[in-house]
C-alpha cells in the first residue's frame, strides 16, 4: 500500500510542467530546426534564398530545385552504389553475427571464453588505425574501386554478435536441449530456432547497421577514386567540393536525396532504436 | 611353494581418458567454422593493421612505389617537433573536451527533466535523438549554410543580441567553435537516452526513502540521482570522448580543417598525409598515437571506474 502512496514520487527535478515543456519545445526546436531549415532551403528561388532577414516558407515552392541538384552530379548511379553497398554490407554483416553469436552462446568448446575476449578486444581498437593497411591490402588485391572493396573490410561484427549472443542466452536452453536431442545438426537449430526466436532484435539490428553503412563518409571516400563507384555521402561531399557553382538551394536539395533514406527508416522505427541503444549501453 | 606359479596376472590396460569425446570434437569443428568468418575479417581488418601500421611508421613510403625506405624513428620525430602536430593535437583535446563537458550537462539536464510521465515525451525525444542516425554529411552542409555570415540562419537569433554577423567558418577563431557547436548538437540526443536509461534503473525504493526522511530535491538529486547515476556518466564521459577524438566527417565537411588548420584534428590531419600527400609513413606513424591514446584512456577507464563509480 505504501507503494501507492509513495511511488508516485518519480526523479522529476524541481520544476513544474509549463516550464519542463518550454524547456523541451526549445531543444527540440533547436535539433529539429536545422532540418526544416534545410527543406525550406531546398524549395526556394535563388533570390529568397540570398535575403536577410531570411524567408521562413518560399512563396511559389520551387520544385524544379530537385531535378536540378539531381543533374549537377549521377545522383542515380550514387543511389544505386549506396543501395548495393549497404544492403550486401547489412546481409554479409548479419550472418556473420549471427553465426559467431550462437557458437559463443550455444556450442560447447574448451577456449570459448578466450576467443570471446580477443573479439570483444576489437571494439577498443579504433577503426581509424586501419585506413592505412586497409587501403595496402585491397589495392594489393585490386579491390579499389569496386563494391567488395567498399564492403568486406567492414562486415566483420563484433557490436552484432554481442548482442545476439545476449539475445541467444536469454532463451530458454530447454529449446537447444529439445533440439539437440531430436538431431538437429547447429546450423539447423541457428536457422530454424535462435534466429526465429530473435526476430525482434534482429530487426533492429539490421536497421542499426543498415544506416551506419548508409551513413559511411570515410571509408567509401578512400576506396573509391572513379565517380561512378561513389556513394550518396561522398558523391554529395564532392559536389560541394568541386564548388560546381550550384546555389544553397541546390545543395540542399541534394542533401535532402541522401537523407530520405535513413528519414524513412527512423520515422518507422525510432523507438525501436532507442530502444535497443538504451538498453545495449546500460547492459553493456 | 610350488614350482608351477601362476601366471601374472595381466595388468588391466590402462584407461586412456579420450581427451575429446567425439561430440566434443565435433562441437570443436562446428565452433571454428562458425566463428571463422569474424575471426578471419577481424584479424585481416582490424588486428594485423595494427602491427603493420606500427612497421610503416619505420619507412617512408608514398604509397606508390614498389620500395619503402627505412628510416627509423625519423617519422616520430619529424612528428613530435611538427608544430602544425600540436596545434591538431591542442585542437583534438579542446574539441573532445568541451564537446564532452557541454554535452553531458545539457542531455543530463535534459534527461532529468524529461523523466517522468510527460505528454509528447516520445516526441521529443525523437526529434532530439535524430541526429545521431541522419548522414553526417548532409547535416554538415545545413550547418554550413546555417553558420553562413550574410544568409546564414544563426544571424537572425544573434542579431537581437547585438552580435555583429561572425564569419564562422573562415574565421581563426571561430573555425574551431562552429565544429564544436555542430558535434554538441548531433550528440545531445544519444547521451540524453542513455541519461533516461540509466535514470529508470535507479530503484523507486530509493526515493520512497528520501520522501520519509524529508529530503529536499536538491538534496534528492546529490544524494541520491547523481551518485546511482554515475556508472552512466562515466561510461558516457569516456565514449564520448572517444569518439569525439575519432572525429571526422562534420569537420571534412564543415571547415575541412580550415583555416590555417585552426580546426584541424588528428584523423583529418592523418586522412590529409595519408591520402593527399601520400606520406604514408607520417600518417601510419599518427595512427599509432591515436591508438596508444586511446588504449590509454580505456585502460585508465577500468582502473578508475572501480574506485569512483558506485555500482
Amino acid at each position: 500500500m505504501a507503494r501507492l502512496v509513495f511511488g508516485k514520487k518519480r526523479p522529476s527535478w524541481f520544476i513544474g510542467r509549463t516550464f519542463t515543456h518550454l524547456i523541451l519545445i526549445f531543444f527540440t526546436l533547436a535539433v529539429g530546426l536545422p532540418f526544416f531549415w534545410m527543406l525550406t532551403t531546398a524549395l526556394k528561388s535563388p533570390v529568397e534564398v540570398a535575403t536577410f532577414p531570411p524567408i521562413w516558407w518560399p512563396k511559389t515552392i520551387k520544385w524544379d530545385n530537385f531535378s536540378k541538384a539531381w543533374s549537377t552530379a549521377p545522383f542515380g548511379r550514387f543511389y544505386i552504389n549506396s543501395f548495393i553497398t549497404a544492403i550486401t554490407g547489412v546481409l554479409l554483416e548479419v550472418s556473420i553475427a549471427a553465426l559467431s553469436a550462437y557458437a559463443f552462446a550455444c556450442i560447447r568448446f574448451k577456449y570459448r571464453d578466450f576467443f570471446f575476449l580477443v573479439m570483444l578486444a576489437a571494439l577498443m581498437i579504433p577503426s581509424q588505425i586501419a585506413l592505412i593497411p586497409n587501403y595496402v591490402i585491397l589495392s594489393k588485391l585490386k579491390w579499389i574501386n569496386t563494391y567488395k572493396g567498399i564492403v568486406i573490410p567492414y562486415v566483420s561484427s563484433v557490436f552484432g554478435t554481442f548482442l545476439l549472443r545476449q539475445y541467444f542466452l536469454s532463451v530458454p536452453s530447454s529449446l537447444y536441449e529439445a533440439a539437440e536431442i531430436d538431431g538437429l545438426s547447429h546450423f539447423k537449430t541457428l536457422t530454424y530456432i535462435a534466429l526465429p526466436l530473435a526476430k525482434p532484435v534482429l530487426g533492429t539490428l539490421i536497421l542499426y547497421i543498415f544506416i551506419g553503412k548508409w551513413n559511411n563518409y570515410l571509408w567509401p571516400l578512400i576506396v573509391t577514386t572513379k565517380q561512378r563507384m561513389r556513394t550518396l555521402p561522398v558523391g554529395l561531399a564532392m559536389v560541394r567540393d568541386a564548388e560546381y557553382a550550384i546555389g544553397p538551394e541546390h545543395l540542399m536539395a541534394a542533401a535532402i536525396f541522401v537523407l530520405v533514406p535513413v528519414l524513412i527508416v527512423y520515422f518507422f522505427s525510432q523507438r525501436k532504436l532507442i530502444e535497443a541503444i538504451a538498453a545495449g549501453a546500460v547492459k553493456g | 611353494m610350488s614350482s608351477q606359479s601362476r601366471p601374472p596376472i595381466e595388468p588391466l590396460p590402462k584407461f586412456k581418458r579420450n581427451p575429446m569425446t567425439r561430440r566434443a570434437k565435433r562441437d570443436a569443428i562446428t565452433f571454428a567454422l562458425f566463428t571463422f568468418p569474424n575471426f578471419l575479417l577481424l584479424t585481416v581488418f582490424v588486428f594485423w593493421p595494427i602491427f603493420y601500421s606500427l612497421f610503416l611508421s619505420f619507412f617512408k613510403w608514398d604509397m606508390i612505389a614498389p620500395k619503402k625506405r627505412f628510416i627509423g624513428l625519423e617519422n616520430y620525430r619529424v612528428m613530435f617537433s611538427d608544430p602544425v602536430f600540436w596545434l591538431v593535437t591542442k585542437n583534438t583535446l579542446i574539441l573532445s573536451l568541451w564537446v564532452v563537458v557541454v554535452k553531458l550537462a545539457i542531455s543530463l539536464s535534459l534527461a532529468l527533466v524529461m523523466n517522468r510521465d510527460l505528454r509528447g515525451r516520445s516526441f521529443y525525444q525523437a526529434i532530439i535523438f535524430s541526429p545521431t542516425f541522419t548522414t553526417s554529411v548532409a547535416v554538415a552542409m545545413v550547418w554550413r549554410w546555417i553558420l553562413e555570415p550574410d544568409y546564414g540562419l544563426l544571424r537572425v537569433f544573434m542579431r537581437p543580441f547585438g552580435i555583429a554577423p561572425i564569419n564562422w567558418i573562415e574565421s581563426t577563431t571561430h573555425s574551431l567553435p562552429a565544429v564544436i557547436i555542430v558535434l554538441i548538437w548531433v550528440g545531445i540526443g544519444y547521451d540524453m537516452v542513455i541519461f533516461l536509461a540509466g535514470l529508470k534503473n535507479i530503484p523507486p525504493e530509493l526515493y520512497d526513502a528520501g520522501l520519509v526522511d524529508g529530503v529536499n530535491p536538491v538534496q534528492e538529486f546529490f544524494y541520491i540521482t547523481f551518485p546511482l547515476l554515475s556508472p552512466t556518466t562515466f561510461f558516457l564521459t569516456i565514449t564520448g570522448f572517444i569518439s569525439a577524438l575519432k572525429s571526422f566527417d562534420i569537420i571534412r565537411i564543415l571547415t575541412d580543417g580550415g583555416p590555417l588548420n585552426t580546426s584541424n584534428v588528428l584523423v583529418l590531419f592523418l586522412y590529409e598525409n595519408a591520402f593527399r600527400w601520400f606520406k604514408t609513413g607520417y600518417a601510419s606513424a599518427l595512427a599509432l598515437l591515436l591508438f596508444v591514446i586511446i588504449m590509454a584512456i580505456t585502460l585508465v577507464q577500468n582502473r578508475l571506474s572501480k574506485r569512483w563509480v558506485h555500482y
